[in-house]
């Protein structure tokens, strides 16, 4: 798309260029717009295609006839497969997910009520996996082969290798049962639940807004070891991809040209370096969501998280497919935005890409 | 008949052995360039301590596999109800569960799970990302497009959510969790063969055989694909420590191999409830998934190494 509108336009070369981003506009909003087609087609095939039979999946096993043809109408399996998906293409648009058969909501409703504790959890994560992630890969690569950086590769390895679940229950096993260091399941303990008014959905900000530092406490209590669980694995990815961008940075000849003015090394790789990484950094940390929207899920039925990834275990368990397809769907959705935010970043933020 | 001058017909004028013909200064055969080009692969692969570590637990995992029968103590599936929960011993090696079953033999059966899941979805994954990666690549235009716009669908979303969905849409069972995983994971086998397929495409024994009037298909089987093959043999085996991950996650969520069948991730979820008293039965098969991913994973960075000195 884009390579046919560059192509020589009449006109002067002011019009023609924007005339050129116009058509890159273009050309990007309509992939976006496939890639948006691409994903409800994809769910609404693990909904309505792929299980054997879609209304035993709604109803369970234990079902009368009358009501198995009442469902079968409902969920419009009489109608051609492309008018269903028209009609699901529509409801996604009105915010219509389907209704939930174990809590008996309309799953948009559900999941606008759980995201809140899944954002506070992945931002915590990511927040702490960027602190330590960026400044270890970096030290890494400065310290090439050396102690640090070894240390490094080791804690990139275990992350890569060690099964979520199982890290988490370890720290449980530790923190929880034998330290006695950090709260259990949930966000916050039972008697704590419901006391401070909900302004951001973030228990952490709003007890804080509150002035109410028992619960406060609380619920840092519960949000430290899953957090850090999960910033563990982001710390992993975030060190290896810092690590790699540096090492190419510092193999370039302005680095020479600086050290060689007299320049001490601390200032070279902080002020000139860094600074030519920074915007690969920041879309890294946008793709990191990706991993952690993946880890919630274990993460959050290991610790009893009541966000998103413990919505859709539950939905998997009880073969609750709208539950199941409507939180698949939202995750791409959030996913998606976060690639196409991280592209516009970079396309901003770096003047090489102009 | 050059593929005859092995090791018995050069041993005339050169010194005698395998060796020496493995480090002949010039390959007289297609077979011996071949072979020679294998040895020095070898012999660098051999120089990453990490890597070897890596295959030698690779290749401890399918022996293992194969003779489970003999390693295990226990039949994996028996349960004895007077030795539930029993610490690691000299009768139970790792213990036993909650229902009295032998975990070092459930683990050792486990290995099975495993393999089957690492080499079924490598034949299925390999394939699939071959033909649409280098009919895209070679093709181009319209095809490229909408092959690689359905490649970035399935990239479109976090690959262990997209794994989920299938396979509660399928139902529980470790085949559909094989080929849910497959359907995640051919997507970056796809875009990697479209890459290699790009560059072949305008070189010139590719222009050769398009000129002797070789069809479309015949070019993309028997002259595209080969090229792409080492890059994405190095690739499945990178991507295995993921998939091998994502099998324990859809086990621990109770969507892969379903209870008795020892699976090393349904065995961390029913040893949870378990796990304050009898931590053993939570450890074990955690540990095991981790040894073996982590293998995929030392295997697979020495020979990206090998191959790709750049990224080293």
């Amino acid at each position: 798309m884009s390579v046919s509108s560059a192509r020589t336009v009449p006109g002067p070369p002011a019009a023609r260029a924007r005339r050129a981003r116009l058509g890159r506009l273009v050309g990007r909003t309509v992939s976006l717009a496939l890639t948006l087609l691409g994903l409800m087609a994809l769910t609404f095939l693990m909904g309505r295609l792929l299980p054997a039979d879609p209304v035993l999946a709604v109803t369970g096993f234990e079902v009368d006839r009358a009501t198995y043809q009442r469902v079968y109408l409902e969920l419009g399996l009489d109608r051609p497969v492309w008018e269903q998906f028209l009609s699901y293409v529509g409801g996604i648009f009105q915010g219509d997910l389907g209704r939930s058969t174990t809590t008996g909501q309309p799953v948009a409703v559900d999941l606008l009520r759980v995201f809140p504790a899944t954002f506070e959890l992945a931002l915590t994560a990511a927040i702490v996996g960027s602190l330590l992630g960026i400044p270890l890969g970096i030290v890494a690569a400065v310290n090439r082969d050396r102690m640090i950086d070894h240390i490094a590769r080791i804690i990139g390895l275990a992350g890569y290798s060690i099964p979520i679940f199982w890290m988490g229950l370890m720290a449980l096993l530790v923190f929880y049962a034998k330290l006695r260091w950090v709260g259990a399941s949930g966000r916050v303990d039972v008697f704590y639940e419901g006391l401070v008014p909900s302004r951001t959905g973030l228990l952490l900000v709003d007890s804080a807004i509150a002035g109410d530092w028992a619960v406060f406490r609380s619920a840092f209590a519960h949000l430290i070891l899953p957090a850090s669980i999960l910033g563990y694995y982001s710390t992993a990815y975030i060190s290896r991809m810092a690590r790699s961008f540096m090492l190419e940075q510092l193999g370039q000849e302005y680095i020479v040209a600086a050290r060689a003015k007299g320049l001490p090394r601390n200032a070279v790789v902080w002020r000139h370096a860094f600074k030519n990484i920074r915007v690969q950094l920041l879309t890294v940390v946008a793709l990191v969501f990706a991993g952690l929207l993946d880890g919630t899920v274990l993460v959050e039925t290991v610790f009893g998280w009541p966000g998103v990834g413990q919505y859709l275990t539950r939905g998997l368990q009880y073969n609750d497919m709208n539950v199941v397809m409507g939180t698949v769907l939202v995750i791409g959705l959030l996913f998606l935005a976060m690639n196409t935010l991280s592209d516009w970043l970079y396309r901003r933020l770096d003047p090489r890409t102009r | 008949m050059s593929g005859m001058a092995g090791p018995g017909s050069d041993s005339l004028e050169r010194p005698q052995g395998l060796r020496a013909w493995l480090d002949a200064e010039e390959p007289t055969s297609l077979r011996q360039a071949r072979a020679q080009r294998a040895w020095r692969g070898w012999q660098a692969f051999l120089g990453h301590r990490l890597g070897v570590v890596g295959l030698v637990l690779v290749v401890g995992l399918v022996l293992v596999a194969l003779f489970a029968p003999w390693l295990a103590t226990y039949d994996p599936l028996i349960q004895v109800m007077d030795e539930r929960l029993q610490p690691p011993s000299a009768a139970h090696w790792l213990g036993t569960d909650h229902l009295g079953r032998d975990i070092y033999s459930r683990i050792v059966w486990g290995a099975r799970t495993t393999l089957r899941i690492a080499v079924l979805v490598a034949v299925i994954v390999a394939p699939i990302g071959l033909a649409i990666g280098a009919t895209a690549g070679y093709l181009g235009g319209i095809a490229d497009e909408v092959l690689m716009r359905v490649t970035d669908i399935f990239l479109a979303f976090p690959g262990l959510i997209l794994a989920l969905g299938f396979a509660a849409a399928l139902g529980p069972g470790i085949n559909n969790a094989i080929i849910a995983i497959a359907l995640t994971a051919w997507p970056p086998i796809a875009r990697l063969a479209r890459a290699e397929a790009l560059t072949i495409r305008s070189s010139d024994y590719i222009a050769a055989v398009r000129l002797q009037g070789a069809s479309r298909t015949r070019l993309i089987a028997r002259h595209v694909v080969p090229m792409c093959l080492p890059s994405v043999v190095v690739r499945v085996t990178l991507n295995m420590a993921g998939v091998i991950l994502t099998a324990a996650g859809l086990g621990f969520l109770g969507l892969g191999a379903q209870p008795p069948w020892p699976e090393w991730g349904a065995m961390v979820a029913v040893g949870r409830q378990f796990m304050f008293d009898s931590p053993w039965v939570v450890a074990a098969p955690g540990i095991a998934i981790a040894v073996i991913s982590l293998a995929f994973n030392l295997f697979g960075d020495a020979l990206r190494d090998m191959l790709d000195p750049r990224s080293a």
